[in-house]
């Protein structure tokens, strides 16, 4: 481990790795200076990530939901330096990626990738899906000639993709058959650590839930690490075995989906949750909503204390208590769940009422396809062909030995860096 | 993220809106009683046989294909499909915003209280729209002008229509303004665009489509590009707005969700037809399509338990250029048998008020 440079870090030690972590973020800063005026003098800057702290285990999917501007996707970046760090460490494997020299940090750059949001931005429209494709083995000298078309063609079958379209060029695909791609290419260089940027916020619903279940399959299979960022609360409990959620470049609440979704502590997700549509009449009508007045704070100044109390429900409920205008509350054990940690100096205010989650079920049966059909579906000859998945052979690859080339080794640049979520293109 | 502290200050406080079913039922009940008075028509919106198709240099694109459907006076309609599916065209087909070439509207008609829109002079249809018929958009940075504040966008329909004198527009605007929830609507008039944020300029355009109080608003996905918590206030003010002025709402959204909360009946769309149609009870209770399974069951919910694999609908929507006479949806049904690869089904009833199109639900197909 490396020294911290912040003397405010430093009074407080890094906690010692645990290798059941991949990833461990402590303290994380990312600032975005704002520049004015003709000297570009820096005029302040957009606190993106604001201190935090957080660990990404082995073999778990973390998801990780927040309103655009909250800098989760600034935390995905950091967490494989595609993004520098204003403040803290970020470790992967146990080694500050912070430390590593451009050549080591390429080394590790085979071991972490990163699936983008828009599949139609993401791709090089002028290469052909083969290039794309064989671009990090060649970068990270993985494979050459016959071996390498060989594990282009394994890499496309194990997407769902058929081999024969090496030659075709992006266009030529849909945005699901599109994202299929990116994946394979994030699969290319064996990756550990896969950071799934907004993977299927670009895709329509009956392709959205194909992009989810090769994800699924694809970790289960091949023993992936995801950090899943999306500002889908419904898929982020689908996918996630931990769900954080961010406010204004703070983590508010961490903890297991099935506690977080069914009593969360803090007032912010509540907010969330009783603002994400459920597709039953039913439901719809018994939630209790929460309406936020007012849009997120700007990041540049956020408020001082509880970031969220010019917004917070519970704070006027509870008269406004001093301690929220004055003191930034700590990530704190909920309800003694140790898992569940919220940040909130209330939370057992929070918990008392059922704001939030008044509509959501949890026995819930699915309206919806009918017994009969149910029963049709099971029978053999009525069975949805399922995209077949090659078996992950190319796991058994020797380590590459050969020295590393001049490019970042993901092969791509990143399409938009922003954190949108806006492009869901009507072609009408 | 503009402006949003003054906008904090000004004395709005986080409310928790608790609704039970009756309330909503009732209000929803007056809201239709209040639009009926001096109706002129059964429905507010008659559109029958309504068939768009764009001309390209590679064929026909059969984009809406013989649809028909009813919005009742003060009624929330849902039109919810995938992209491409024809929902949007048919709400620019009723506006006759359609792009003339390469898009027609090649049959049909729309009735819009008791008037046949499709064969309305250019100047006559330019009095109906922003009057009659609002518009809400789902990107409002682009819908909106950006050269222009935001007081003037506001008035010009009221300008336009109503034809005011200067300062009562200018009460009006204000009115409107205080209205949709944006707070010191005075001194926000000669703002531009840029100076609000995406929620707040979905609310000018709500502002601006309420502006000349209009019997219809189309409201073409006014939420996809917004944040789900700032999604709730808009989808908020729609439905507070639209009771209390009468207004019927055709909404359009790919997201089922936002339609079994805010419709009272809900037309499924793929492939440039009505698939299913029905009140949002009946509908999401008991859906009679193999495509609503398929979006219903491909859905990952907030009130699941947590499951392992999503039951996906496989392929893709179909071309629609020549589409063939069968059903559009069997390529990727796993229901299909013959009869549907030879003949397209027509929409029939279910029960009372839910029609499907599908051969295997009907009395006498294969799935119960």
């Amino acid at each position: 481990m490396t020294a911290v440079a912040d003397p405010v870090e430093a009074v407080i030690p890094l906690r010692p790795h645990d290798p059941a972590n991949i990833v461990e973020v402590d303290s994380l800063k990312v600032y975005f200076p704002i520049r004015t005026g003709f000297l570009r003098r820096e005029a302040g800057s957009v606190k993106a990530v604001d201190g935090v702290t957080l660990e990404v285990r082995r073999g778990e999917t973390l998801g990780l939901v927040g309103e655009s501007g909250c800098g989760k996707s600034t935390i995905g970046r950091a967490m494989i330096r595609l993004r520098e760090a204003t403040g803290g460490t970020v470790r992967f494997d146990g080694v500050d990626l912070t430390s590593l020299s451009p050549p080591d940090l390429r080394k590790m750059r085979r071991r972490m990738q990163i699936i983008f949001q828009d599949p139609y931005g993401s791709l090089d429209p002028r290469q052909a899906v083969g290039q794309i494709i064989s671009e990090p083995l060649e970068t990270h000298h993985l494979a050459e000639g016959a071996a390498k078309t060989e594990r282009v063609a394994e890499l496309l079958r194990l997407v769902g993709l058929d081999p024969n379209y090496v030659r075709r060029y992006p266009h030529e695909f849909s945005g699901g058959q599109r994202q299929r791609i990116g994946v394979a290419r994030a699969l290319a260089v064996e990756p550990e650590f896969i950071v799934c940027d907004e993977p299927i916020s670009a895709l329509d619903v009956s392709i959205q839930a194909q992009v989810l279940n090769l994800l699924t399959d694809l970790r289960a299979r091949l023993g992936l690490t995801y950090l899943f960022v999306a500002h889908d609360l419904s898929v982020v409990k689908h996918i996630s075995d931990r769900v954080a959620v961010m406010y204004l470049g703070k983590v508010v609440e961490l903890g297991p989906p099935d506690v977080l979704y069914a009593a969360p502590g803090h007032p912010y997700t509540r907010a969330l949750l009783s603002a994400v549509p459920v597709p039953d009449p039913v439901a719809e009508r018994k939630r209790k909503r929460v309406i936020l007045k007012g849009d997120v704070p700007s990041p540049v100044n956020p408020p001082p204390g509880c970031r969220f109390h010019t917004r917070c429900w519970l704070y006027e409920r509870l008269g406004q208590p001093e301690d929220c205008r004055t003191i930034d509350p700590e990530l704190r054990v909920v309800a003694e769940v140790a898992e569940h940690r919220a940040a909130c100096h209330h939370t057992d205010e929070a918990l008392k009422t059922d704001v939030g989650v008044a509509h959501i079920s949890q026995t819930l049966v699915r309206r919806g396809t009918p017994a009969a059909a149910l029963a049709t579906l099971a029978s053999p000859d009525a069975t949805p062909a399922e995209v077949p998945l090659a078996a992950p052979d190319f796991l058994d690859v020797p380590e590459s030995t050969g020295s590393v080339s001049a490019t970042d080794g993901f092969g791509v640049e990143d399409p938009s860096g922003t954190d949108t979520y806006t492009d869901r293109v009507d072609p009408f | 993220m503009v402006s949003s502290e003054e906008e904090l200050s000004a004395g709005d406080a986080p409310t928790i809106v608790e609704l039970s079913s009756d309330d909503v039922l009732r209000a929803r009940a007056d809201a239709v009683t209040k639009a009926g008075v001096g109706r002129k028509a059964d429905h507010l919106l008659e559109v029958r046989g309504l068939s768009t198709h764009f001309f390209t240099p590679d064929g026909v694109v059969q984009a809406v294909d013989d649809v028909n459907f009813d919005v009742g006076y003060g009624e929330t309609l849902g039109l919810v499909g995938e992209s491409g599916c024809g929902k949007s065209v048919t709400a620019l087909s009723i506006a006759r915003l359609v792009a003339d070439p390469p898009g027609k509207i090649v049959a049909g008609s729309i009735l819009f209280d008791g008037i046949d829109v499709l064969k309305l002079s250019a100047e006559d249809m330019r009095k109906l729209r922003g009057k009659e018929i609002g518009f809400i958009f789902q990107d409002p940075l682009t819908s909106l002008n950006p050269t222009l504040t935001i007081g003037y966008q506001i008035g010009e329909s009221i300008r336009e229509h109503l034809g005011l004198p200067q300062k009562a527009a200018k009460d009006r605007i204000i009115e409107l303004l205080a209205k949709v929830g944006i707070p010191r609507p005075a001194d926000r008039l000669n703002d531009y665009p840029h100076q609000f944020s995406g929620g707040m300029r979905q609310r000018v355009m709500i502002a601006i489509a309420l502006s000349c109080d209009p019997k219809l608003i189309l409201a073409d996905e006014p939420t996809t590009a917004l944040d789900v918590t700032i999604q709730a206030q808009i989808l908020e003010l729609i439905q507070v707005l639209s009771s209390e002025f009468g207004t019927a709402v055709l909404l359009i959204t790919h997201d089922l969700g936002i339609a079994a909360g805010m419709c009272d009946r809900v037309n499924v769309m793929y492939a440039g037809r009505i698939v299913e149609t029905g009140t949002v009870d009946t509908l999401f209770e008991n859906p009679r399509m193999p495509y609503a399974w398929g979006l219903l069951d491909s859905l990952p919910r907030i009130d699941d338990v947590r499951g392992d694999r999503l039951r996906t609908i496989e392929g893709l929507p179909p071309l629609l250029i020549n589409p063939p006479h069968a059903c559009r949806f069997g390529p990727r049904c796993a229901y299909i048998r013959d009869k549907c690869r030879e003949s397209e089904p027509e929409l029939t009833q279910r029960e009372a008020g839910h029609m499907a199109r599908c051969w295997a639900t009907e009395p006498e197909g294969w799935i119960e």
